[in-house]
């Protein structure tokens, strides 16, 4: 095996999160390698998104420990919690930018909480990420309720990167667009995870994204790891539930995909 | 459409039935759906009544114009009584897509959920007011965790730990009471002038007119002044907190300002609740100034009592001890204000529904908890002599 493989920055190890008395994940490990880009699927109500929020800290877990990089998330101080919270950046299913300020205020606002830049200088970020991710400059001074479904989705992940965060969690971020907007951004995810090294966490149900972008794919199934790996593994699993998901009548396109590749 | 299947649509729906080598057919003829539903229904309901049960039934629909979900719905209905009756049941003679409908509806399963268990008639009001008891137990502790991180977010600015957000404070400052200051001058004058309007009708049975401008001073100063000035921010911040709140709540914007580090009691709800706290009693002293004028304007065109004669009389009457008790009682109720519009804001789910009902409970809460927490003052500033 590679060294890549043994340069975990995000570990998941038993974890388990539940509601009243119904557990929904009951013992989940996964480990997410330095730079590459996870893909989670699971059938719905798998507990993906639970998963997702019990690791940024939105939901609260019932045991086991995710540690960034080695450390304990449990263990750790105020302040070295709020410098992990600044290394990574989240991209909620609805965007969820602030519907009060601009695009190019809502892409500076990490960058006036955690950073100390002179104001010109941090507007220039801003505007760069904001061209980074695609959006053009008649785009800036908007707000939310003003964009379109592709535009709120760039300009959230525009948000999620401007502290330039080394994590990326992606919450379905494809859902909702169009197929030429869905394209566009799993190429922008691909492009960004590599130039910038990021490491993306994905939960989607997308099987574009999952063959165009993805080094890696983790199913969830019951409250626990079903499978993780290469998509290769996927196909080639004997799982019920993965071959429905990849062999199904809408997985078709991967079919000719991988007999026309 | 064309013509002949507009009229195929609405063409009378009949039945007719014969007998035929021990078999009962039963014909349909005519539309059979949704919209001449009710007449079909009676008409096959007719057909049946009179026939003797037979063993064998067969429907055909050579001469059926029309047929939809709700027409194969009826056929398929009859044709299970039927078959529970121990009657074999056929279907002859439909043109295709007719008969491919009736198999598609045939087989579709119909299940009902189970009903669920219903709280017998008489005891609903006590179940009602159980409820309500325990939500209101519930709702308090809610009320004392808010109240308590917002004392934390504010212990946390004061010992240079968070940032002063002073332009999200100068917001709402102006939001909450700059803008706010018209109406409520506007109100407490005219209050002000009712209250001694009708004071001076009555104290001049005393030839005691003259003391409307102690009632005047004593009642906007301490109370009126304040109460007018609360109930109007209670129902324009109140409510503009609570659905601010309750719709970043639904979009996930608290969600998102959690992760990246940002306490949301010291960005969103300490500015608020300081505006609050520090507005109320600006605003509840304009408006008892802005009751007095009323109070003066009245008397002078009532009672005949001059502007001279007013001041003069005013300035016996007025005493620092007025002013203060109107003035302490004012943080109090901004803060209930503040928390409860607070606490309902977080407890907004996700419709528009829910949005609009805890903006509701916000405002009758707040003005509620305000008069309450006046009643209370009132018989407080009473035992210390005040």
């Amino acid at each position: 095996m590679d060294t890549g493989e043994n340069d975990i920055i995000l570990e998941l190890d038993g974890l388990k999160v539940g509601f009243g008395d119904r557990m929904v994940i009951d013992g989940l490990d996964l480990a997410v390698r330095r730079g590459e880009v996870l893909g989670v699927i699971g059938p719905s109500g798998s507990g993906k998104s639970v998963t997702l929020r019990a690791i940024i800290g939105l939901l609260p877990k019932r045991g086991g420990t995710v540690r960034i990089d080695g450390a304990d998330m449990d263990d750790l101080p105020r302040n070295a919690r709020r410098a992990i919270e600044r290394r990574w950046g989240v991209l909620f299913q609805q965007g969820a930018l602030f519907s009060s300020l601009s695009v190019l205020e809502n892409v500076e606002f990490p960058m006036r909480e955690h950073l100390d830049l002179p104001p010109a200088l941090r507007r220039e970020i801003a505007r760069l990420k904001i061209a980074l991710v695609g959006l053009g400059p008649e785009s800036h001074d908007l707000r939310p309720s003003e964009l379109s479904g592709g535009m709120i989705k760039r300009a959230a992940l525009a948000r999620a990167l401007a502290l330039d965060p080394e994590i990326l969690f992606l919450d379905e971020p494809t859902a909702g667009l169009d197929p030429i907007g869905a394209a566009r951004f799993d190429e922008l995810v691909r492009t960004l995870a590599d130039t910038l090294g990021l490491t993306v966490y994905m939960v989607t149900h997308d099987l574009d994204s999952l063959v165009a972008v993805c080094d890696r794919i983790a199913a969830l199934k019951g409250g626990k790891l079903l499978q993780v790996g290469p998509l290769a593994d996927m196909l080639a699993s004997d799982d019920p539930w993965l071959r429905d998901y990849f062999h199904g009548p809408r997985a078709r396109h991967l079919e000719f995909e991988r007999n026309g590749k | 459409m064309t013509q002949a299947t507009a009229m195929a649509a609405i063409a009378e729906p009949q039945v007719t039935t014969h007998a035929e080598a021990g078999v009962l057919v039963v014909a349909l003829a005519g539309a059979w759906t949704a919209r001449t539903a009710r007449r079909a229904e009676a008409a096959l309901d007719a057909a049946l009544r009179d026939t003797i049960s037979a063993n064998r039934v067969r429907f055909t629909g050579e001469e059926m114009a029309a047929l939809d979900t709700v027409g194969s719905w009826l056929i398929i209905r009859r044709g299970r009584s039927l078959e529970a009756q121990g009657a074999e049941v056929a279907h002859q003679d439909f043109s295709p897509p007719h008969a491919a409908l009736l198999d598609q509806i045939a087989a579709t399963p119909m299940e009902t959920a189970p009903p669920r268990a219903k709280i017998p008639l008489l005891l609903r009001p006590f179940d009602a007011l159980g409820r309500a008891v325990a939500g209101t137990g519930s709702g308090l502790v809610e009320a004392q965790a808010v109240q308590g991180r917002i004392l934390a977010a504010f212990g946390a600015i004061l010992a240079f730990r968070g940032k002063m957000r002073v332009s999200a404070f100068v917001n709402q400052f102006e939001a909450i009471v700059y803008r706010a200051v018209p109406i409520v001058v506007l109100l407490s004058l005219v209050v002000g002038a009712i209250v001694t309007q009708q004071s001076i009708l009555q104290l001049r049975n005393f030839g005691a007119a003259i003391f409307v401008v102690d009632l005047a001073a004593i009642l906007m100063l301490r109370e009126i002044g304040l109460l007018l000035a609360a109930i109007m921010v209670a129902g324009r911040s109140g409510s503009a907190i609570t659905a601010e709140l309750g719709s970043m709540r639904m979009r996930e914007e608290i969600d998102a300002l959690r992760v990246m580090g940002v306490d949301p009691y010291q960005a969103l709800i300490l500015p608020r609740v300081l505006a609050l706290v520090l507005g109320l009693p600006l605003l509840a002293f304009l408006g008892a100034i802005a009751g007095l004028a009323g109070a003066a304007i009245v008397s002078q065109v009532y009672g005949g009592i001059g502007y001279e004669v007013f001041l003069d009389r005013l300035q016996g009457a007025l005493s620092v001890q007025s002013l203060l008790v109107g003035l302490v009682k004012a943080p109090v109720m901004a803060f209930i204000i503040g928390l409860i519009a607070t606490n309902e804001g977080f407890k907004v789910s996700g419709s528009s529904e829910s949005l609009g009902r805890h903006t509701t409970a916000s405002v009758v809460k707040s003005i509620f908890a305000v008069i309450v927490a006046d009643g209370l003052f009132a018989v407080f500033f009473t035992l210390i002599g005040v």
